[in-house]
């Protein structure tokens, strides 16, 4: 991974020392409410429901066991003993006071980390596949970009203050495992004769007013990369709209142009900055490639006897099957571990997990751990001959359910357990469906299923590329819940179809179950996942057994 | 609204003047309109020129008059509003514009240094406290990931200049 250098040091705690200073002066009433709130979310600081809640930024999903145990240990000293790990490929700590916020930021800056920009309308984190370095269909490791975007758009002093938020996302393998198209930006790296470039979208995202993003450039060759995206950011910083909140993401500016003029703007802004600073030449690119400290994988052999014989339980059978993904070195594997046992909150950790799975990433994977947007967890590095022991010890700290990307693998936000924005509870339609499909037999049986929930319409919960998406609202002041049916969040990206009219809490567990019996009744065989039978067939038949009366 | 120049408090020569008031002696502000309006008459006058440029005008139209303007004011009607960024960038960067930058509008410390690496070289300050603070705010930082035309030596300068050192753990 990335190894911080003196520079990017010294610049954290320049960071700490500012943010510090801020929080003295609003303690101190010299600032405001209205001039602290965009500073402090500049820092990852929101005030939620209950209390402050500071966001951790993992620059694109990549921590070391020494990152993890300084989570854990803020976790314990600062919050209540966990921590939440969010689509973004963040983390968030719901429990923090005020006054000692510097203190928890310092803690981490020690280790490198910190919440620059994972909140405000400024450049977050950029996410990307959190396979990356590892995967079997990958072209190269996206991860070098990433890290070039974060420098470059860190405290950017032009991008810092604009019309709303605004995410990049860069995927290189032939699997979009990082959502590209539901982002403000998605990159997709490719080579064309032999040269390294991306694909360039535009305009995708979700909340209110989905959108997929679209291409405005085929192939914009590496060197270009800033340069290509600052034009980018400015055409969005001077013509986005700032009269409404809720038109004021670029994926509005790119709809209201149209694509194609947008991109005829872009080309004209680049065209006179391409050649300048931001040129990415290989001295510029070279020098933040060398500061990737990979693994030497070991030279061994795919398949060992000890997994072979591994093999014969079912119950490891059933989780390597699940949970664990082929690599690109031979004899060496991916491993997922799931952060949704049932019955838990999507995506939580406790501290003394997080502990723990940092001493088997030391132990197993080379010290590293991945955030993957999907709310899990991820050791990139594992030698097949080691997964038995390795099962054995993350299902001894409860991350090991083997429901990796089947239907209790949900997705799902805080919710108004937390958040001052939601206007339904997530987490606990999440915890009961988790207990409805708790067989594990039965749920490998359904197969693939994307279940995504989102306590409001700003849809953290990715509920519109859910396979299954549902959608919290609020109606008389009762919590009820919309389905929708057939969306994507892959290469293939689509928005998922509304059913009908919303159900109540009590209902909802029911006609999920009536959506995936429907399925098995309705699939040609069990080879046919949910979203390909509800492509084929559309939604109705799934709308008449959800509506059916009883 | 005390005004912060080159790093030191100074005093605003310029008299801000309405779009239908009659021209005073000495250095003026002007509306766009006004400037766009009678801009020959206005550069050739015997005085400074001002002009106060609102941030969803393009900057582009200024390019004719530039060499004759002593003062571009660019606005921050909120501070979370920060399209005077890129203009400023423009102005400085692509057109070349050498005279006075003054941020104006809802200008705080906090955004100082923000504004100076776009290029700002003049801050009209709604706090006296923020217009004091002004040099403790341009040195919160001295490490910078980007490169703008403010000349302050970027992350990647400072990187290729130590090439081939080794990274550590840590």
């Amino acid at each position: 991974m990335y190894v911080y250098d003196e520079f990017d040091r010294a610049f954290l705690q320049e960071r700490v020392a500012e943010f510090r200073d801020q929080v003295e002066r609003r303690l101190a009433g010299e600032l405001n409410e209205e001039e602290f709130k965009p500073l402090r979310l500049m820092n990852g600081v929101y005030l939620q429901l209950h209390a402050y809640m500071l966001r951790v930024c993992i620059p694109y999903g990549t921590l070391s066991a020494r990152q993890l145990r300084a989570m854990a240990a803020v976790a314990r000293k600062y919050d209540r003993g966990y921590g939440h790990f969010t689509t973004r490929q963040n983390i968030q700590f719901n429990w923090i006071k005020l006054a000692e916020l510097p203190d928890a930021m310092a803690d981490l800056a020690e280790v490198g980390i910190h919440g620059i920009q994972t909140s405000g309308n400024c450049i977050r984190n950029t996410t990307t596949d959190p396979w990356a370095g590892a995967a079997a269909d990958e072209v190269e490791d996206p991860r070098l970009y990433a890290e070039v975007i974060r420098q470059w758009s860190t405290l950017h002093p032009e991008f810092t203050y604009l019309p709303r938020k605004f995410k990049i996302a860069i995927t290189a393998a032939k699997h979009d495992r990082a959502a590209i198209r539901v982002h403000d930006v998605g990159l997709r790296l490719y080579k064309r004769d032999g040269k390294t470039g991306f694909e360039v979208s535009v305009g995708g995202g979700l909340g209110r007013s989905p959108y997929i993003g679209k291409t405005i450039r085929d192939f914009l060759p590496e060197e270009d990369l800033l340069s290509y995206l600052e034009a980018i950011l400015r055409t969005y910083n001077l013509g986005g709209r700032r009269d409404n909140i809720y038109k004021a993401r670029i994926k509005i500016q790119v709809h209201e142009m149209g694509a194609e003029a947008f991109a005829q703007k872009v080309e004209a802004e680049w065209a006179e900055i391409r050649d300048g600073a931001l040129k990415l030449d290989k001295a510029a690119l070279d020098a933040i490639r060398d500061r990737f400290l990979n693994p030497a994988l070991e030279e061994l052999e795919d398949a060992p006897a000890v997994l072979a014989a591994a093999l014969a339980d079912p119950d490891f059978a059933r989780w390597h099957a699940n949970s664990v993904a082929p690599h690109k070195a031979k004899g060496h594997a991916i491993v997922t571990l799931s952060l949704k046992p049932v019955g838990a909150p999507p995506g939580d950790a406790t501290a003394d997990q997080m502990d723990a799975i940092a001493d088997l990433a030391d132990q197993y994977a080379y010290g590293e751990i991945r955030v993957a947007h999907e709310q899990n967890l991820t050791l990139p590095y594992v030698r097949q001959k080691d997964l038995p022991a390795l099962w054995a010890k993350l299902k001894a700290i409860g991350v090991a359910t083997p429901n990796v990307g089947l239907i209790s693998d949900i997705i799902a936000c805080p919710g108004l357990d937390y958040c001052s924005l939601a206007n339904a509870r997530s987490i606990p339609v999440a915890q009961k469906l988790t207990e409805r499909f708790a067989d594990d037999a039965r749920i490998a049986d359904i197969g693939r299923l994307h279940l995504n929930i989102s306590g409001c319409i700003n849809a953290c919960g990715h509920h519109h590329v859910g396979h299954i998406g549902i959608l919290g609202v609020e109606k008389k002041d009762e919590e009820f819940f919309q389905i929708t049916l057939g969306g994507k969040g892959n290469s293939k990206a689509r928005i998922g179809e509304l059913i009908g009219p919303a159900v109540s809490e009590g209902e909802v567990v029911d006609v999920v179950e009536r959506l995936v019996e429907t399925y098995l009744d309705l699939r040609t065989s069990p080879a046919e996942t949910f979203i390909a039978a509800v492509q084929r067939l559309g939604t109705d038949p799934f709308k008449e057994r959800a509506y059916a009366p009883r | 609204m005390p005004l912060v120049k080159n790093g030191a408090p100074a005093e605003d020569l310029f008299t801000t003047v309405a779009d239908d008031a009659a021209l005073p002696d000495g250095p003026v502000l002007v509306s766009a309109e006004r400037f766009l309006k009678e801009a020959d008459t206005l550069v050739a006058r015997n005085g400074e020129i001002g002009v106060l440029w609102p941030n969803a005008r393009d900057v582009a139209e200024l390019k004719p008059y530039l060499s004759r303007l002593s003062v571009v004011a660019l606005t921050f009607p909120k501070f979370r509003d920060g399209r005077a960024y890129s203009q400023a960038r423009l102005l400085r960067e692509r057109y070349g514009f050498k005279g006075e930058l003054r941020a104006v509008g809802n200008v705080l410390r906090d955004q100082a240094l923000m504004m100076a690496r776009a290029g700002f070289d003049a801050f009209a300050f709604e706090k006296a406290a923020d217009a004091e603070a002004f040099n403790t705010a341009l040195a919160t930082y001295s490490h910078f990931y980007q490169p703008t035309g403010d000349g302050r030596a970027t992350a990647r300068d400072v990187r290729v200049a130590h090439a081939g050192v080794a990274p550590v753990e840590g």
